[in-house]
């Protein structure tokens, strides 16, 4: 998010550092407003359809891999407890140690897309395309299985999208941390990243029952 | 840094590029002024041609299918570019900080950021037209337009984008409002003008994520096929509408609450008056805001939704009539025994309180669920958006140019020639527009580039009036620049209004305050 001072002076328009990180972290949690109803259309559209095609779902779900889908969960969770030790260790001036935590941080996003690279990779595979493209008609007992997989792709598509800028957002703010610009009064930036990251978390912690173990 | 905080904002760092750079929200105010007014004159050629083309039944200049498309051009520019970020993103940009007593919103890079992207959505928008061009309306209808035009694509990914500046604008005022008020500014303090742009923000920030992931399911439909809103493939049509107008109806409301702002300011500062009901109007803003998210349904009475949903809909609409009404027997009262002035910018509110009346109790018709499955997609409901879009938030941002433009240049136009676009806006907006009520009443329907010869003299008087419409918004253009070239220096305050930005300097200095200002009343402290 747009933390407007570098180093350790604040803008021209705020009274001091502590105000304009108190304004920047309340953007922040508007801004995850925004991403929870712009995921909730999802969530509606699941909803609907589960209650139509119930069916449906239940074969959808034999389809995923719970073990895979468990996997990321604890790759995420633990991943949310590295950032919330970076910005910890910031905050306690020890930068190598939040650097660590960051980079761990990092790396379980990369983990969890490799895991769900092999899933959408085996969906492929099996001709699991969403809608139009859904080719493996012949083995399904329920029609409108493609539907399944159109929630199914758009939701973890979307969520993967998330992963993928959260990534990206750590990696930044890990380069500002080797330039020294954070400190234990000075961390807005690692916050806000760190509260964008809890979200897409949080929103595959609702993800995997929806879809993985619906039933 | 002393030198710097005597040059004003227009003259404070020099060149197109200290523009294109600038993180001052006067100017990127400003810049969304330009952007806007350019989109507008497009919206408003597109609109002339349609007028002209119904003058008569059958077919005189444009075929069927060019005029599909000039009439989503225009339908899509004026909502999506024009009046969705008009007040919000241009005058709200310029006067919201300065109503407050702070020197900038809470985040000016993220402000300007937000300007390109909305360049960039328009970009992408306009580029629809290259791409076969679309013809759905600005609704996007499924089934209809996965099928159609490829532009389409462009044209909702266009509005997409432009969906995430108007995100960052509500966003970003927001935090302005919590968090940079000046010391004793209260919210009960706060000027009228920012209860409404703060209500706006809310619905802004609440509902455009859900167009947001409409119009990406819209793309995704079109592009992998996924079948939410294709029956073939086990998906409902009718979920897009829904989906559709949770967001657009509480548009309609980011449309006109920052007008209703504006008309609050006008009326307190021509009648010289303490405003009547400060606490109602401004929780009335937040009550319009609230409401605006239960009513979406009432676009869809005839969409096969339960009749239950109808009416529950039906009444919850008929609500919002409420907190509307208090705000205008409000601006009434503050007018009674005032002492009015009726200067060009007070001309247009009054000019608003007389059309929106007109356009919000013809929408107490169509939330009546019986009248509506008479009047629906007939051109009663357009008579009755442009009576409201127009003639309400129009009007608002006209009188607020016009109020503001002292401000913004220090310089005075000429306000006789400002009294006649009035005169030529006002009665040619009547003339447009009220034949429209009667032919919808008659059952002509909307969207047709065709009509049956009975309706022909009610759309020869309605495209006579364009052109006075048409009329009026070209000499505003003249009376503007004429101003900007030769208008007489305007001095800090020339509409003698109260609010913080007439205790500065016109134009204001970069920084807005040399000294932070200290609040100890109300923002309209009249006797």
């Amino acid at each position: 998010m747009s933390t407007v001072s570098s180093g350790h002076t604040h803008a021209h328009h705020f009274e001091s550092s502590q105000h304009e990180h108190k304004a920047g972290i309340h953007g922040v949690w508007l801004f995850l407003v925004t991403e929870i109803l712009m995921f909730s259309g999802l969530f509606v559209a699941y909803a609907i359809f589960k209650g139509v095609y119930p069916e449906v779902f239940h074969e959808g779900h034999r389809y995923l891999d719970w073990r895979l889908g468990a996997l990321n969960t604890v790759i995420l969770l633990f991943s949310s407890l590295t950032m919330a030790l970076s910005i910890h260790y910031i905050r306690v001036n020890k930068p190598k140690a939040a650097m660590i935590n960051l980079l761990i941080t990092i790396a379980c996003g990369l983990g969890f897309m490799i895991v769900k690279y092999i899933e959408y990779n085996a969906k492929f595979h099996h001709g699991l395309y969403p809608g139009h493209f859904f080719t493996a008609h012949e083995h399904i007992e329920h029609k409108n299985l493609a539907l399944f997989f159109s929630l199914y792709f758009c939701m973890t598509g979307l969520h993967g999208i998330h992963v993928l800028t959260g990534m990206g957002l750590i990696g930044w703010v890990a380069i500002r941390l080797k330039k020294g610009e954070f400190g234990p009064h000075h961390y807005t930036a690692v916050e806000g990243v760190g509260l964008f990251w809890h979200l897409v978390d949080l929103i595959w912690i609702y993800l995997f029952p929806l879809l993985y173990l619906v039933s | 840094m002393a030198h710097e905080h005597s040059t004003d904002y227009l003259h404070h760092g020099k060149g197109l590029w200290s523009w294109l750079t600038t993180l001052d929200h006067k100017r990127i105010g400003l810049m969304y002024m330009i952007a806007i007014l350019t989109f507008f004159f497009f919206g408003g050629i597109f609109a002339l041609l349609i007028r002209l083309e119904l003058m008569h039944p059958g077919t005189q200049f444009m075929s069927p299918t060019v005029y599909n498309q000039v009439m989503t051009l225009h339908g899509t520019m004026m909502v999506f570019m024009v009046i969705i970020p008009g007040i919000p993103a241009f005058l709200g940009n310029f006067v919201l900080p300065i109503h407050l007593g702070a020197k900038d919103v809470a985040f000016p890079r993220l402000n300007l950021f937000s300007w390109y992207i909305f360049i960039a959505g328009a970009l992408i928008a306009a580029s629809a037209v290259v791409f076969g061009g679309v013809d759905t309306g600005w609704t996007f209808y499924t089934p209809y337009s996965i099928q159609t035009y490829k532009g389409t694509v462009f044209m909702v990914l266009g509005a997409f984008v432009m969906g995430f500046s108007s995100i960052l604008t509500g966003l970003n005022f927001i935090v302005t409002v919590h968090k940079l008020r000046a010391p004793g500014m209260t919210m009960n303090r706060v000027p009228l003008f920012i209860w409404s742009i703060y209500s706006t923000a809310i619905i802004q920030v609440l509902a455009t994520p859900v167009l947001a992931i409409t119009l990406l399911l819209l793309v995704m439909e079109r592009t992998l096929g996924i079948g939410f809103f294709d029956a073939s493939l086990g998906g409902d049509p009718v979920l897009f509408q829904h989906f559709f107008w949770f967001y657009s109806h509480p548009a309609v409301y980011i449309m006109i609450l920052p007008a209703m702002g504006i008309i609050s300011e006008l009326v307190v500062t021509f009648s010289r008056k303490v405003v009547f009901g400060y606490t109602a109007i401004a929780y009335s803003s937040i009550g319009i805001a609230a409401v605006s998210f239960l009513v979406w349904g009432h676009h869809m009475f005839v969409s096969g939704q339960s009749e239950f949903a109808g009416k529950i809909f039906s009444f919850i609409t008929m609500l919002v009539g409420v907190p509307t009404a208090i705000k205008m027997f409000n601006w009434v009262s503050t007018m009674y025994k005032g002492s009015i002035r009726m200067d060009s910018p007070m001309l247009f509110a009054v000019g608003f309180m007389f059309l929106f009346a007109i356009g919000g109790v013809t929408g107490i018709f169509l939330a009546t669920l019986s009248i509506d499955v008479h009047l629906h997609d007939t051109y009663f409901v357009v008579a009755h958006f442009h009576y409201v879009m127009v003639g309400g938030t129009l009007m608002a941002l006209m009188g607020g140019i016009y109020y503001w433009f002292p401000k913004m240049f220090g310089k005075m136009f000429n306000e006789t020639l400002a009294r006649i676009t009035f005169a030529l806006i006002f009665l040619g907006f009547n003339i447009t527009f009220f034949p429209q009520f009667i032919a919808g009443v008659q059952g002509m329907p909307r969207r047709y580039q065709d009509y049956i010869p009975e309706y022909e003299w009610l759309n020869r008087i309605s495209t006579i009036g364009s052109w006075l419409i048409g009329a009026g918004f070209l000499l505003v253009l003249y009376v503007l620049i004429q101003g900007l070239r030769k208008g007489k220096p305007a001095g800090p305050n020339p509409w003698g209004a109260k609010t913080l930005e007439w205790t500065i300097p016109s134009p204001p200095p970069h920084e807005n305050f040399t000294t932070t200002p200290v609040v100890s009343g109300g923002p309209y402290e009249y006797r």
